[in-house]
Formats: structure tokens, sequence, C-alpha cells
């Protein structure tokens, strides 16, 4: 049996900052319904390379295809990005900000705005606004706007950073059920213990560069 | 998919919304501009015939000043969270984002010059002696060229380390001509000695031309790194 066509494919991507190269050729295959820790150390290319699949970085050379896409814009509606910080307005509350981004993909139904904000363990009546929120509530929100259009990929940057234990398990739990439903999902972190038994597959990065890739969290 | 005009409509609205609740733009506008006429008022103290001459030059050049408050602040919120990149990533279109920013700035002006205007005028005791009602048409056309722009080079310098002082170099230049013509349109309304009618066709050509040229770059400008 032959494998799958991949979802995502990175053929020699690099990434120039100016005399800095963040990604050194990057070449990598990646199938569907499978969820992705990337890991490594700090300026080892991981946001980067997250950033380069959202189309929110242009690859000084080679090429991305997504979903057979090479123009991001053909497939963004199928794809859910979380940054570090939270992409949410502060002065808004959490179900505020996430009508406004469920009309830029479409979305006009409200209940689809609380369903994902109760998914994510949070409250959709909870009037105060987003800038009120403890650290981790805003991870969560923030989760819950990548959730809203759902998208076949998610692309997650540190979606655990500042989120106490209990709340994180809880969050891996979800996203290992998106993955169970044919999801993709990549989750850039510096926590990977958290992601031991749920990760198909640990995909370490150093200096610009896919170094590994492991079913097991040990290298 | 939601139609781009509703995408430009919700976008709108969640920024009237966020002004609402931060009165960031609102506040800084017309506390720089009360100062302008209380401070032009103090150091001159022109007759009525001299104030009609200098109000033109005066309004319109504390309006385009108070305006880059709003300009600035129209960008600084969506860099605040990186929250521009949740509408990159999104499939709304560009466009959508920078009708919406122009509407929004064209409000918060307007909203100013409606508040500020009795002040001017009973501050330097104006009366039109020409049609006034062209006024409301100089403020319409010389509102629009002044935010259309500023907000396109507010995108434009979003990305620099000093887009504050960078926006008014961007603007000031191109809005010389929409300027020029705002000054001189006003003050004919204002003395009624000549007609206006060649300046409020050159501001009308100013937006027409401006506003095309905004809404072709713009996705580059969004998109730029």
């Amino acid at each position: 049996m032959t494998d799958p066509a991949p979802l995502i494919a990175v053929t020699n991507l690099i990434k120039q900052f100016g005399r800095f190269a963040a990604l050194r050729g990057v070449s990598a295959e990646f199938s569907a319904g499978k969820l992705y820790a990337i890991l490594g150390d700090n300026g080892a290319g991981k946001t980067t390379l997250l950033r380069t699949l959202a189309g929110l970085t242009r690859p000084t050379s080679g090429q991305v295809s997504i979903l057979g896409a090479g123009k991001f814009h053909d497939i963004c509606h199928q794809v859910g990005y979380m940054a570090h910080p939270s992409l949410l307005y502060d002065e808004m509350s959490g179900m505020e900000n996430l009508e406004y981004f469920a009309r830029l993909y479409g979305v006009t139904d409200q209940a689809r705005c609380a369903f994902v904000i109760r998914a994510v363990g949070l409250d959709p009546d909870l009037a105060r606004p987003v800038g009120q929120y403890s650290q981790g509530m805003r991870q969560r929100m923030s989760l819950a706007r990548a959730l809203l259009n759902d998208p076949k990929i998610l692309l997650l940057d540190e979606p655990f950073s500042n989120v106490d234990l209990h709340s994180a398990a809880e969050m891996v739990q979800l996203l290992a059920r998106a993955r169970d439903q044919d999801k993709t999902v990549f989750i850039v972190t510096h926590q990977a213990s958290l992601l031991e038994g749920a990760a198909d597959e640990f995909v370490w990065m150093e200096f610009g560069r896919i170094v590994a890739r492991t079913r097991e969290l040990k290298r | 998919m939601t139609a781009p005009t509703g995408i430009t409509r919700f976008t709108l609205l969640k920024d009237l919304r966020l002004e609402w609740r931060s009165k960031d733009a609102i506040n800084s506008m017309l506390f720089f501009s009360l100062l302008v006429v209380v401070v032009f008022s103090f150091s001159f103290d022109p007759t009525a015939e001299e104030s009609r001459q200098i109000a033109g030059g005066l309004v319109w050049v504390a309006f385009l000043f108070a305006a880059v408050v709003a300009l600035n602040q129209t960008w600084a919120r969506e860099l605040r969270n990186q929250v521009l990149d949740a509408y990159r990533v999104s499939p709304a279109p560009a466009n959508s984002l920078f009708v919406a920013k122009v509407l929004g700035n064209f409000i918060f002006v307007s909203v100013l010059e409606a508040l500020m205007t009795p002040l001017f005028i009973a501050f330097y005791r104006l009366r039109a002696l020409g049609p006034a009602w062209q006024l409301l048409l100089v403020a319409a056309l010389g509102t629009w060229a002044l935010v259309v722009n500023g907000t396109f080079f507010a995108a434009m310098s979003l990305r620099t380390r000093s887009r504050e002082i960078m926006l008014p170099l961007l603007l000031f230049p191109i809005a010389i001509p929409a300027l020029l013509a705002m000054v001189q349109a006003t003050a004919s309304i204002l003395t009624g000695e000549t007609s206006a009618r060649f300046w409020l066709v050159l501001l009308a050509t100013y937006d027409l031309v401006f506003t095309t040229v905004c809404l072709l770059l713009f996705e580059t400008v969004l998109n730029a790194e």
C-alpha cells in the first residue's frame, strides 16, 4: 500500500532576515490526521516555519504546498492559526472577539462561537473584556478563535504557555480529539512532555533545519 | 463566505465599538484642536475680514494635525496582540479592511469637525459671504482626501520603528494639493470674492485618483514584511 499524498509539503525552504537565516533549507512532508509537535531551542526556526505555513512570512526561497495549493490564500479558510500573542482585541469580550472573527470566515452562527468557547473550558457569557483575562484564559480564548472555522489544519504556536497544568492537559485532549477527527495539528512548544502519548510525531529543529523526526519524545 | 461589504461593515462596527470604549483617538484629537483654536485666537486678534482670509488655512491645518492622531491610532490597535495577523490569515479581502478603516477615520474626523467648527466660528467671528452650503462639500471631500491617504500611509509606516514620525513625513507632502484646494475653496466661500468650483473639482479628482491608487496597492502594503 502506498502512502497517501502529503497534506503539507515544504521543499528547500529558506528564510533570511537580513543576514540571519531563520530557515536553512527545510524540506519535509506532513500527512493528514496527525498531531505534530515541533520542538527545538529558541531561535531554532519553529515559529518562522509555522508563520511560513500560515502564509504570514514569505520564504526567501523554496516552496510550500498545503492541500495541493501553492498559494495560502486559496486554502486559508481551512487553516486555524494561533500565535504567541493572543490575536484578540483587549477592549472586547471573548464572545465579541469571536463573533467578529467568525464573520471574516463567513461563520454567522453564534452558537458556533459559544461552542468553541465552551470547548476550551471558558464561559461564553463572560462579559469582561479580554484585557482583564489571565494569561492562561487569553491563551484558551486564542485557541477558541483558531478553532472557529472548523479548520482541517491547526497551526499553534506555544498554546500551553502560561496555562496551568490541568488546563493544558485539557487542551491536549481537545487537540487529540481534533486529530482523531482527521484534522492535522502542528504545535510549536517548549513543553513537549505535555504531548507525550498524544503527539504522533516529534519534529526536532536546530539552527533553521529539521534534524530529526521521532515517534517518541526521546531522540 | 461573508460578502466584502459585510466584512467592511463588521470591521467598521468593531472599530467604532473599540473607539467608544477606549476614546483613544477622539480625546486626543479634540484636545489638540481645542489648543490650536485657543492659542491662535490669543496670539492674533484678526478683524472679521482678516479672519475670513486666514480661517481656511487655520482650520484645515488644525484638522490635518488632529487627524494624524486618529490615523496612528487606527493601526496601533491592530498591532496590539498582533491582531492584524488574525485578519491576514483569514479569507477576508484586504480592501474590506482598508475601506472600513477609511470610513472609521472619516467618521472620527467628521465628528471632530462638527464639534470644533462652532468654536472656530465663535473665536474668529466667521460669517460666510459666499454660498455657505459649499463648505459642507469642502469638508466632506477634504476630510476624505486626508483620511484615505492617511489610512494608507499609516498602514505603510506600520512596521517602521518610529511610525508616529513617519506618518506625517509621508502624508503631508502628498496632501499638499488637497490641502491647497481645501484652503482656497474655504477662503473663496468665506470671502465670497471668487467661485470655489475649480477647487472643489480639484478635490473631487484628487479623492478619486488617490482612493483608486490606495485600493490597488493596499493588499501589497498589508502583506509586506
